[in-house]
């Protein structure tokens, strides 16, 4: 398979000023709040959502009919790389699921009625949402997911429980992969809609992580909750697809936040060897270093450029399979370099960057999932290998 | 009813400025802002506008690159935008800026109110507000940090001043200029629909011909920008207990003759 010929990047004056604007919110309603929310292990989701919503900023691909932007995938870009300046990565990862993790296939699937009632209010930040896709034994091997949803006239009755959702202590509702019928692997399963007021759902447990502290983590339990079958996203069985679908944007917006986020680092530790002195002279002045950093600048800038050639993918509407195969590679090279970056930066931060009041030591922590969320980095490679033909004929 | 609001581009102010090799003020590759101060008065003319049931037009003197606070402007949401540029027009010479915008807003007419922020935070002056008032013969009210009241029927406005004493409530005839402080609002973000807005418009440019505008003679003539002199600091840490710390400081500072 041969990467297609892509035009390059596609950020016009109104991209820009969309920029300028997004990083102006990022700098005044959450930068001064973040260090508050990654103590308090949450964000006030549905305040910062609510004003995120009234700018604009939360349906920027979906169609004006539902409060959508109907703006081309370049905003996203956008708002991705300008809000990997939030400080702590939880806050973009809460908004990413609001906007292209839970809500996609609802927007691209969903019925006329369920998109008025859940898209609408979601791109408003009226709702806060969730995607409640991994169990407690099964993360990235969807098709292993037990959560069932049977039927019973027009309800379909839910029982199992959900682990590791982003969102999942404030979200107002799910959208929820469940076995509808008893196939099994991939067969057999749904997206539904479940609004998280209804009896028998319940968050068992809020969840402690490594890092990504201000966004809560949650598990959650279904003890026989009624939802009207209306509320299931498109054709009944499609759901292991649809979320297949669903994953490309959610890989793609991982990377280029997370390539983002890498570079602002970088930059952050070039400043920092500059003005920091050791053995008489600053930390840059040793060709170590500045060779490293070099090095990372143009990892870095080979990783967003394949994310953009991603970008240019979804917005020309190529071959979904296509997608998958780059937007994979995109999560999978973000998520190392990541790694790499926080690794090589908090070493030339040394005792400084250890301590939790420098921005590396969150960074070192916060890192470390784009190589686990969405598909592990495992996942990833099995996805590029069998879209390659690799396989045993 | 019409509000006009003055705004121009200036250097992000976390931007370097410098004086190069050729005395040009450069700021490197740094994006230009909204000069921070006019975002108050550009969120007060919004307001403004919209309880008086009426019209807000942004206007800024000077090149092409004053565009960009123009059109962040209409994506906060002013209705309209106009740019007075001219080869004869120094906008930095706070009288000539003064005529030709006191012939805009009377090209403009039935303004009951022009709104400017503090100040301009890149040359730091006021002056033109002041003058252009004057120009045009209406009430000049600064640093105002709340409108109380404003009965356009009436012709009425009343505010609040701040100063570094105390605040200050005054009542004043319409039209009047007035500059504000940060304290007067919190401006709001360009939203994407306003963005979408803006990045279509087509902004008129006027000259001082179409103004019908003739420039007083220059008052100010810029001859030079130099860099501000590098002070050699040496920093000088402290050790010991804090009486102790107290006790070497003072003697070094006797010193050095600073007590």
């Amino acid at each position: 398979m041969v990467l297609q010929a892509v035009p390059q990047t596609r950020f016009t004056e109104e991209h820009e000023m969309f920029r300028k604007s997004v990083r102006a919110f990022v700098e005044k309603e959450i930068r001064p709040y973040v260090d508050e929310w990654e103590e308090q292990e949450i964000a006030p989701l549905h305040d910062l959502f609510k004003k995120m919503g009234d700018l604009g900023f939360l349906g920027l691909n979906y169609p004006e009919e539902y409060g959508g932007a109907g703006a081309d995938i370049w905003y996203t870009v956008v708002l991705a790389e300008e809000l990997a300046r939030a400080g702590a990565a939880g806050i973009p990862m809460a908004v990413f699921v609001q906007t292209d993790m839970a809500t996609p296939a609802l927007a691209k699937h969903g019925s006329h009625e369920l998109k008025q009632k859940y898209l609408t209010p979601a791109i408003r930040g009226e709702m806060v949402c969730a995607i409640a896709v991994t169990e407690p034994n099964a993360g990235s091997d969807v098709a292993g997911i037990q959560t069932r949803a049977e039927r019973d006239g027009d309800e379909y009755v839910i029982n199992g429980s959900k682990m590791y959702i982003t969102n999942g202590t404030q979200a107002d509702w799910l959208c929820l992969l469940a076995r509808t019928s008893p196939g099994e692997g991939y067969q057999g399963m749904s997206l539904i809609i479940v609004p998280t007021n209804l009896p028998g759902f319940s968050v068992s447990k809020k969840l402690k992580k490594l890092g990504n502290h201000s966004s809560d983590t949650a598990v959650l339990s279904f003890e026989n909750v009624r939802v009207p079958v209306s509320n299931r996203i498109g054709e009944e069985g499609m759901g292991f697809y649809y979320q297949m679908e669903q994953f490309q944007v959610e890989r793609l917006v991982g990377a280029l936040g997370g390539v983002a986020g890498a570079e602002y680092t970088v930059r952050d530790t070039i400043k920092y060897c500059q003005e920091r002195k050791a053995f008489g002279k600053p930390l840059i002045a040793n060709q170590w270093i500045q060779f490293k950093l070099a090095e990372l600048l143009t990892e870095i800038e080979a990783a967003k450029q394949l994310n953009y050639s991603c970008a240019a993918l979804i917005e020309a509407g190529a071959d979904g399979m296509e997608i998958t195969r780059i937007a994979s590679m995109c999560k999978l090279k973000a998520g190392r370099l990541m790694r790499e970056v926080a690794d090589t930066c908090l070493q030339f931060y040394g005792g400084m960057g250890y301590m939790e009041e420098t921005p590396i030591s969150r960074y070192f922590r916060d890192a470390r999932l784009t190589s686990i969320g969405g598909g592990a980095d495992e996942i990833m490679l099995g996805i590029i290998a069998k879209l390659e033909n690799m396989n045993p004929r | 009813m019409h509000v006009v609001v003055f705004t121009r581009s200036t250097p992000d102010t976390a931007a370097k400025v410098e004086v190069d090799g050729s005395g040009a003020v450069i700021w490197g590759n740094a994006a230009t802002v909204v000069n921070p101060w006019d975002e108050y008065a550009l969120e007060e003319a919004i307001v403004q506008a919209k309880n008086g049931g009426g019209k807000a037009t942004v206007i800024a003197l000077g090149g092409e690159m004053h565009n960009d606070a123009l059109k962040h402007s209409l994506a906060m949401g002013l209705d309209e935008a106009i740019r007075i540029d001219d080869p004869e027009l120094d906008p930095t010479d706070s009288l000539a800026y003064a005529t030709a915008a006191a012939a805009a807003v009377n090209k403009i007419g039935d303004v009951d109110l022009v709104i400017f922020g503090k100040e301009s935070v890149d040359v730091g002056t006021d002056q033109h507000t002041y003058m252009l008032a004057r120009k045009l013969g209406w009430t000049m009210l600064s640093y105002v940090s709340k409108i109380l009241e404003v009965d356009y029927a009436a012709k009425t406005i009343k505010v609040e001043k701040m100063y570094e004493q105390g605040k200050q409530v005054v009542t004043s005839k319409l039209p009047a200029v007035i500059s504000v402080m940060k304290e007067i609002n919190e401006p709001r973000y360009p939203s994407f629909i306003g963005i979408r807005k803006a990045g279509k418009a087509t902004i008129p440019v006027w000259s001082l011909a179409d103004l019908g505008a003739s420039l007083p003679d220059k008052k100010v003539d810029v001859l030079a920008f130099n860099n501000p002199p590098t002070k050699d600091v040496v920093v000088e840490m402290i050790e010991g207990e804090p009486e102790e710390q107290a006790a070497k400081l003072v003697d070094k500072l006797l010193e050095e003759k600073v007590l």
